[in-house]
């Protein structure tokens, strides 16, 4: 059974934070497919179109047909522990700092024999329960876990080195005002989280809420106003290096296309918020965040951005919206680059309509704010760094990844009652 | 006689000579270049020969990067009309007398230079490994970094846990090299180890320990492959090639490495050789570490499948004991030269055959056996290969 | 060359100079978390004021500090132009570029409602009360300016806007007096405390925002979030307030000054 977590100690004023040091970040092209699920939380291998046979690691060609069709498929968890060490010595910074390290190789029930990091847990030639996720460099790997469930799994130090789980961590809500933001605070206090900073804008201003926010444990209430480049750096400058998980709550959503806009100041108003904020928050507290990356069991571990799932292909209905939440993503791409290297992970959440006033007319299924903020911890939690939630979101994610040009055709065309 | 070998021919009339070790060096700021330098000035003098007589060369290293084959020859001064580039590092060294043997043979080239060498800079063996292929990148490296001492260890663990072998076996092994080691001037261990060293000694990756693990450095080893007349008329002692094998990716489907390639061509070896394995005098195994020199006793047939504990156990392996194995220390106790560590226990055979070794020396060796072992990639290595020497004094 | 320089001007500098006449800023700062006027969230709003450094002795500009600020006509302590509202779009010079500029520096009466706001934040300035004002400080010359003291800008945060569900709470002037300060008293403006010229509650009023309609519909102006009228006297000061130069502009943050006489005499 794994120690628990601590809480970690305040920190020593004369030590100096560890530098973020690297797992292995060099990959070959077709082992970054097995990223991206892994980004997502997927265990896929590649499967050959031609024989069925599963393969691993990732090839150019099966080695049993020949064929070239290999398909990156979600396969069977399932696995056996043939064989293990725990590993002294490495030639690699990073593991050189956490040494001991538990490794074993593991005959998948998918078909092959794999090399996984080995939960703490996992008894001598047990069955595994293996996860796909991204390591500190950014990269997919794997790990076994115990078949089942054991007490405090989550502490196991190895596993924690792929999660971001909330637990004795501080975050920052950058918006308090709107229920999401208020479920978000809620949900990462049900987590464990141990200082949440919430952000509210325009104090002057009442909102709903903001008694019941202020009496969640842990709940700080701070000025932020993500439009707002002085008070974004004013927050940075007073609790920025305890921001060791960031969600970016904020956002502004007005339904309407182009043409109905009549000039660009609603526009602009969602690029400040959606565009702009972000840039602003990535300027304010990325710097620190991304030195934190190895900072103990706190260390600054996720970035969170929440975007709607058209952030991927405009839908007109919400189009100026959708074209604002396109440069965020964009711009959070652009955080992962950043990002690189210091252990600090990008979650980006593509959600479908949120039940909330800006989307009130839109039919069901809807994601109610509750559920976004859950969905947000589990993915902290699981460590896992691409999310898509709710059944419209899925299903534009899905036509997403099979062909981005067909989906641009299917949102653009004319639709019964849905006319822009 | 095993599958599509019936019409395979033997090395008739060839042979390898001139033995060269340049000794070795933990870390050293020349290029593998040097060391390969170092390596044919050696066979050169060794051998008389000038770089006009030299019309075939073999090379194998890790770090000659930019330089391949064809560099080298410019470099050296050497117009061959044969040239081999050999990347399979631990198994090179029979590999390269392939080649070389049936060039020799089919008359392609007349005297083969087959060499190896790499350097090792304070922070080339991390690099190497960081680089090293691309499963080891993608599915190996990033679980822990260990290296090759990972890759080992997981190997061991199974291995131990299959056949019921102990520690105690292996420091056997580890002991038996170090004290072959300590009458072998090049090897750069060189104070003794005991049984009680071994098993106090400090975990690498469980249950490997350091005394297990090789130590990187920079050396080069050479030999020379010819016709045995022409060796004969520049008085150069030899030894005969028997038989070889070699084999790559040799059994995919084991889950976890606990034979190599040998298994499946030990028969056709043993056949072509003419000799069968009591009547060998040594035994050169890949040795990076002591399981796999376990897996090619047993594989190549010197003991069952499983029994290389009781074998272990009955025999003592030392230059002057019961089974003669490693004689000069073998990397374990030498260091391992990158490539080199390929080449190391065929250089030994040959010049324990050709009456070169020292106090190492195996009393009257004819025949010798040299494995080789090389390329773990991702969760094994793939490159598997022996040779079978007698030695013809003259 | 000599000049004649009149001598009000010249007893003005001189006054200046000792201090007799004080000027006293009736501005509040232009800050990023200063309230504006906030509309139900369908319609267009009111850009906040807002700060991005240009450089700041850096690799941006060595040797200078600067800045963009961005905010909307009606930011902060601001200027209201007949033109900003529907009453007033057809009226000639209604835009802040084209008002006569002898409109900005008038004299200005001070009707003090701080009490009566303090006891209802709805309070309603009615003609009555300015009448009542009237008979204690005498009639509103014409072509005043009149402010509308409430003590309001003495209040922070959320009291300020005072929003509830219902909508804001804050003093204005009914229809009433606007339509009598300038059909009886022919005034330059109108300026208040608050938020704007009108009450909270105005949207309820006959016609919907009486001081925007009617000061507006008869080629008036406003001012709103002004401050420090408590140092201002009921009479007898000189207003100062020019609004930006705006091509067309509804309306303009500015700088409120007010010159007050000091000396024993006033």
């Amino acid at each position: 059974m794994t120690d628990p977590l601590k809480r970690p100690p305040k920190k020593d004023p004369q030590k100096r934070t560890l530098v973020p040091t690297l797992p292995p970040f060099a990959r070959s092209r077709k082992a970054i497919a097995f990223t991206a699920a892994a980004a997502e939380g997927r265990l896929a291998l590649q499967v050959c179109a031609g024989c069925g046979h599963v393969t691993y690691p990732p090839r150019e060609i099966c080695p049993k047909c020949w064929s070239m069709e290999l398909d990156w498929r979600d396969v069977a968890d399932g696995g056996q522990l043939l064989t293990e060490t725990l590993l002294r010595t490495s030639v690699n910074t990073y593991f050189r700092e956490r040494m001991p390290w538990r490794i074993g190789t593991i005959k998948l029930d998918a078909g092959p024999t794999v090399l996984a990091h080995l939960h703490g847990d996992v008894p001598e030639h047990g069955r595994v329960r293996m996860i796909a996720r991204t390591d500190k460099s950014g990269q997919g790997v794997l790990m076994a876990l115990p078949d089942e469930e054991t007490p405090n799994m989550a502490d196991d130090r190895q596993l924690r080195t792929l999660t971001c789980d909330p637990k004795y961590r501080r975050a920052l809500v950058t918006d308090g005002r709107t229920e999401l933001g208020q479920c978000m605070a809620q949900a990462l206090a049900d987590a464990g989280a141990t200082r949440i900073f919430v952000g509210i804008a325009e104090e002057w201003r009442p909102y709903p809420g903001s008694d019941e926010l202020a009496a969640v444990p842990g709940v700080e209430i701070m000025p932020l106003d993500v439009t707002d480049t002085i008070s974004v750096n004013e927050l940075a400058a007073e609790m920025g290096d305890k921001a060791d998980i960031l969600i970016n709550t904020a956002e502004y959503v007005r339904p309407g296309s182009t043409m109905e806009r009549h000039g660009v100041t609603l526009a602009r108003d969602e690029m400040e918020v959606n565009y702009f904020g972000l840039m602003r928050l990535i300027q304010a507290f990325g710097p620190g965040m991304r030195a934190r990356g190895a900072d103990g069991d706190n260390s600054a571990c996720a970035w969170v951005n929440l975007m709607s799932v058209y952030a991927l292909s405009n839908w007109p209905v919400y189009g100026t919206t959708s074209a604002s939440q396109a440069a965020a993503l964009s711009l959070s791409q652009c955080l992962r680059g950043e990002f690189a290297g210091s252990g600090v992970k990008v979650v980006n959440v593509l959600f479908g309509p949120l039940e909330e006033s800006w989307r009130q007319p839109l039919p069901p299924p809807k994601v109610t704010p509750a559920r976004l903020a859950d969905t947000v911890v589990h993915a902290l939690k699981e460590g896992i760094e691409t999310v898509t939630l709710g059944p419209v979101a899925e299903d534009v994610v899905r036509r997403y990844k099979e062909d981005p040009f067909v989906l641009e055709r299917e949102l653009t065309q004319l639709q019964q009652g849905l006319r822009p | 006689m095993a599958k599509g070998t019936r019409n395979r021919s033997g090395y008739d009339g060839v042979v390898v000579a001139a033995p060269v070790s340049v000794p070795y060096e933990r870390y050293s700021p020349e290029p593998a270049h040097w060391w390969l330098a170092r390596a044919i000035s050696a066979l050169g003098a060794k051998s008389g020969l000038t770089p006009a007589d030299v019309d075939g060369l073999c090379v194998s290293s890790f770090t000659l990067f930019p330089d391949t084959g064809p560099a080298l020859t410019q470099h050296f001064g050497l117009t061959p009309r044969w040239l081999d580039h050999v990347p399979t590092g631990g198994a090179s060294g029979v590999i390269a007398l392939r080649r070389a043997a049936r060039a020799v043979q089919a008359g392609d080239a007349s005297i083969v230079a087959c060499m190896a060498g790499d350097t090792n800079h304070v922070d080339s063996f991390r690099a190497m490994l960081t680089t090293f292929s691309r499963f080891s990148q993608d599915a190996a490296y990033p679980y822990g970094s260990g290296g090759p001492n990972g890759s080992f260890s997981l190997m061991t663990s199974n291995y131990m846990n299959a056949y019921g072998i102990e520690r105690e076996d292996f420091g056997k092994l580890c002991v038996a090299q170090r004290d072959n080691a300590l009458c072998f001037p090049h090897a750069l261990m060189k104070t003794k180890l005991t049984l009680e060293q071994y098993m106090d000694a400090r975990l690498i990756a469980d249950p490997i320990v350091l005394y297990d693990c090789v130590m990187p450095c920079a050396g080069a080893e050479g030999y020379l492959v010819m016709r045995e007349e022409l060796a004969s008329s520049r008085k150069l002692p030899y030894a005969r090639i028997l038989s070889t094998i070699e084999r790559h990716n040799g059994f995919p489907d084991d889950p976890v490495q606990f034979r190599g390639g040998w298994a499946l061509d030990k028969d056709e070896f043993w056949g072509l050789s003419g000799i069968t394995p009591d009547e060998v005098d040594l035994l050169q195994t890949y040795d990076d570490y002591p399981v796999i020199s376990v897996m090619q006793m047993e594989d190549l047939g010197f003991c069952d499948k499983g029994a290389a504990r009781d074998f272990i156990r009955a025999n003592t392996f030392t230059y002057d004991g019961t089974f003669p194995h490693n004689t000069s220390g073998g990397q374990l106790s030498v260091g391992q030269a990158g490539a080199a560590g390929g080449f190391l226990g065929m250089v030994e055979a040959i010049r324990q055959l050709v009456g070169e070794a020292g106090d190492n020396a195996v009393p009257d060796a004819r025949y010798a056996v040299v494995s080789g072992f090389g390329i773990i990639n991702f969760d094994r290595g793939l490159c598997s290969g022996a040779a079978a020497l007698e030695g013809v004094r003259t | 060359m000599t000049k004649k320089t009149s001598n009000a001007l010249h007893a003005l500098a001189g006054a200046l100079a000792a201090g007799t006449i004080e000027t006293v800023d009736l501005t509040h700062t232009l800050d990023p978390d200063f309230p504006v006027i906030v509309l139900p969230p369908e319609f267009g709003q009111c850009a906040r004021f807002r700060v991005e450094e240009v450089s700041r002795y850096d690799e941006r500009g060595p040797a200078w500090y600067w800045r963009n600020f961005t905010c909307s006509e009606h930011t902060g302590t601001h200027f209201d132009a007949p033109v900003h509202w529907i009453s007033g779009k057809d009226l000639p010079d209604s835009s802040v570029d084209s008002i006569p500029p002898a409109a900005f520096v008038r004299p200005v009466c001070v009707i003090d409602c701080s009490k009566e706001a303090a006891a209802d934040e709805d309070f309603l300035l009615t003609p009555e009360f300015i009448m009542a004002w009237e008979k204690k400080h005498g009639r509103i010359p014409a072509k005043s300016w009149v402010l509308m003291r409430t003590d309001w800008s003495k209040r922070t945060g959320a009291e300020y806007l005072n929003m509830r569900e219902d909508g804001a709470h804050t003093p204005g002037p009914t229809g009433d007096a606007v339509r009598f300060l300038v059909e009886e008293r022919d005034i330059t403006g109108f300026g208040t405390e608050t938020v704007g010229t009108d009450a909270g509650q105005a949207t309820h009023l006959s016609p919907p925002y009486p001081a925007h309609y009617l000061l507006h519909g008869s080629n008036r102006y406003g001012l709103q979030c002004l401050a420090n009228l408590d140092r201002l006297p009921a009479t007898g000061a000189i207003l100062v307030c020019p609004p930006l130069k705006i091509k067309n502009g509804s309306g303009s943050p500015l700088r409120v000054l007010a010159l007050v006489d000091r000396s024993a005499a006033a």
